[in-house]
């Protein structure tokens, strides 16, 4: 019954770590749905977000702001930052590159993430910022069953809650609204798009403040979980298994790839690890994620491309 | 801004002596700075970087140099990361007069890289608390400079501690201690010092590896959870501290069961895990948080003239420890001028000093350093100085020292320094110094 209830503990936190690492990832599928552009800046771009967020916040509570309203004043400052950022990527990289492949598109969000890196620390400071918008202490359920219960963190609990609403959030704009039908216009084809009258310009400007925001809640997630501090731009590598398991065009795939690259690192870990010396669920994600290459090439829910030769 | 701040105080280091610039470059000792100001680990770096730096510019600003010959300093950001450190190694190392008078690199990894180009380049390597912990024999090592204490001398000072807690070193038997680490060769040297104390004291140990940069770790806290050690030894870095933290707390594993590293045991290591960290407890390089005596020579002759490059560092743990750094380095090249002149140095010089340095009870009054440091001696076969430290903990504001010096055992580290060493020679075909023979 121990071991019953190590695994499933070991495998719910899994499942719910996924859920974060979908967080990150959402804004990758965004972003290539729209463009066809894989940006390596997102992990970036949650340091942005929080750095704004955080900064400006504990700016605004050392002045005496109630707590409720410094959260308020600094989400809207760090979405207004991240409309900034959205802007100046349109108009300086992403316009001038319009029609270039999507190599160098892909080399250009690299150049954007060491200017993100970089100018998010010259602006707001390198210091570990701490973040409490969530509870982050812990729920033992089944204290009945197993010894010790079954061991949840609420912060994880939470971050599957916001994930769950961002999608619906994002699936409703998608579905629903003309700005929605229109990035879906342009992911299908940029030219026929264009022809119809829809603005590339300002769709690629949507995309990337939409990504900004995605980006915005997965830093109050992952900057309540580690502070926020520069180490949240590698959540970029934890996303990119993810994006290979559920397809790089699918959202609903960003989350289960999610759930499926959580568990099975944990798994691994806790299971595996102490065969094999430990430490391995950072690469583990990405032997789950080539062996989904190799069987499904565009991911589980990517769309498959029929292309006549 | 604080880059910008770095870049005037440099430039006013430098200015200090730029009157008839060719003879003020002649009576000028380079000394170079790897630092990580950004990057994931810039949280720890910047705080020793400023510490660094600001004793510099006490030397200078105060005395006027190291009897007469001013310290031109230059930074070089390498964001922990080794290829990057080797980089600014190479790009720093023939500037000056005579070269750089040592490197000081705060990176372990670095630190594997340069210790094989310092002996062909003829510059000390000072690794203050890190490093490979069998460079202790300067037989072997005659280029690296452990000083003050090696992961060996860390490891067997918090089993002592821990044994202290239990009643005594016969209650270590049967009892648990697992070391959560930073997967490198930083979190990898304690290893062997554990597992020796382990067959010693009959404790069954384990060793949890995290993998870089440490912010994911839960499967290892629940295995954690599941073991329930009796102690838990973290040995982690930047973010993997707090995140360490953060994570025993979420399973419930008790903070004052927790022992880190000196390098896992200042301020950022505990502040974004908040309340959570209350009751953590960490080794002390000798040193902890705070003001000294230094500082008020600091205060008068650095910060009141705005030339500090601290902010919220200031006296910090890792702010310190950057002060005691560039002071053993700058006592070393003193030392080496007693024999040499007072004049810009070599590398080569400079390494006798550090070789000759005696820093007794009385100099490091003098120095400002009291309460901060035990005395502590070097020579040909002992690089590293010294052999103890204390244990300090969190009381949820500030770090509170709770112990009393702990003298780590050679018995059991001094053979393991030998056989480390010689293996190190056969393999890198080394002869050992005599030093018997040295002077």
């Amino acid at each position: 019954m121990v071991a019953l209830g190590q695994f499933l503990e070991v495998l719910l936190s899994g499942l719910l770590a996924g859920v974060l690492y979908s967080l990150v990832a959402l804004g990758f599928v965004l972003i290539f749905k729209a463009s066809g552009v894989f940006n390596f800046a997102q992990g970036a771009m949650v340091l942005l977000a929080g750095l704004a967020l955080v900064r400006s916040l504990d700016l605004m509570v050392a002045k005496g702001l109630p707590f409720w309203a410094a959260v308020i004043i600094g989400l809207l400052f760090a979405a207004a930052i991240m409309a900034a950022m959205a802007f100046l990527v349109e108009r300086f990289v992403l316009g001038p590159l319009a029609n270039q492949d999507g190599l160098t598109l892909f080399m250009a969000t690299i150049g954007v993430t060491f200017m993100i890196e970089g100018g998010a620390q010259m602006l707001f400071g390198s210091n570990v910022y701490p973040l409490r918008l969530y509870p982050d202490d812990a729920w033992f359920m089944f204290e009945n069953i197993f010894e010790g219960g079954i061991l949840l963190n609420k912060l994880d609990v939470w971050g599957g809650v916001i994930a769950g609403v961002l999608v619906a959030g994002l699936a409703l704009f998608f579905q629903w609204t003309k700005t929605g039908r229109a990035l879906r216009a342009v992911a299908d084809d940029h030219t026929a798009a264009q022809s119809v009258g829809i603005s590339l310009n300002w769709i690629w400007f949507v995309v990337w403040l939409v990504a900004g925001l995605v980006a915005l809640v997965a830093a109050t997630v992952w900057g309540t979980k580690l502070g926020v501090q520069f180490s949240i731009t590698f959540l970029a590598l934890k996303a990119l298994p993810v994006l290979i398991i559920g397809g790089f065009t699918s959202v609903p795939g960003a989350i289960v790839g999610g759930l499926i690259a959580g568990a099975g690192e944990k798994l691994a870990e806790a299971y595996l690890g102490p065969i094999i010396g430990g430490g391995i669920e950072y690469w583990f994600a990405y032997v789950l994620a080539l062996i989904v290459l190799l069987a499904r090439p565009q991911g589980l829910f990517g769309e498959r491309i029929i292309e006549r030769i | 801004m604080k880059k910008l701040t770095l870049a005037l105080a440099a430039f006013a280091i430098g200015a200090t002596g730029m009157v008839g610039p060719a003879i003020a470059q002649q009576n000028e000792q380079f000394v170079p700075a790897l630092v990580y100001r950004t990057g994931p680990y810039a949280p720890n770096g910047i705080p020793f970087a400023d510490g660094v730096a600001d004793y510099w510019t006490l030397i200078n600003e105060r005395d006027g140099g190291i009897n007469g010959v001013k310290l031109v300093m230059e930074e070089c950001e390498t964001g922990y990361a080794t290829d990057k450190g080797v980089e600014c190694y190479e790009r720093l190392k023939g500037k000056g007069p005579t070269g750089a008078a040592y490197f000081s690199p705060l990176s372990t990894g670095i630190t594997f890289a340069l210790t094989e180009k310092v002996p062909g380049d003829k510059i000390p390597l000072l690794t203050m608390g890190y490093g490979r912990s069998e460079s202790r024999n300067g037989a072997v090592f005659p280029w690296n400079f452990v000083a003050v204490g090696s992961y060996w001398t860390a490891a067997d000072v918090a089993i002592q501690h821990i044994a202290k807690e239990l009643g005594g070193m016969d209650k270590l038997k049967d009892k648990k201690i697992s070391l959560v680490y930073h997967d490198s060769p930083y979190g990898k040297e304690p290893i062997p010092a554990l597992e020796a104390r382990a067959a010693k004291n009959g404790f069954t140990f384990k060793a949890i590896p995290v993998t870089h940069p440490g912010v994911e770790q839960k499967s290892q806290w629940l295995a954690i959870r599941q073991d329930r050690p009796d102690y838990v030894l973290l040995w982690g870095w930047g973010v993997m501290n707090s995140t360490s933290i953060k994570e025993a707390a979420a399973v419930g594993y008790p903070r004052d069961k927790m022992i880190g590293v000196w390098w896992s045991g200042a301020e950022p290591d505990v502040t974004p895990a908040g309340d959570q960290s209350t009751g953590y407890k960490a080794l002390m390089l000798q040193h902890g948080a705070g003001k000294f005596k230094v500082h008020e020579d600091l205060d008068k002759n650095v910060v009141s003239k705005g030339k500090s490059v601290a902010k919220d560092t200031y006296a910090q743990v890792l702010y310190n420890r950057g002060l005691i750094n560039s002071m053993i380095g700058v006592e070393a090249i003193r030392t080496a001028q007693k024999k040499y002149g007072n004049k810009p140095l070599t590398g080569e010089q400079i390494r006798w000093g550090f070789e000759n340095l005696n820093l007794t009870e009385a100099r490091i009054k003098e120095l400002g350093f009291e309460g901060m440091l035990q005395p502590m001696r070097f020579s040909c076969e002992d690089h590293q100085g010294a052999d103890v430290a204390r244990v300090q903990q969190w009381d949820g504001k500030a770090w509170k020292t709770i112990s009393d010096y702990y003298k780590a055992d050679l018995s059991i580290l001094d053979p393991m320094v030998k056989e480390q060493s010689a293996k190190y020679a056969t393999e890198k075909k080394i002869t050992p110094r005599d030093c018997s023979k040295e002077s």
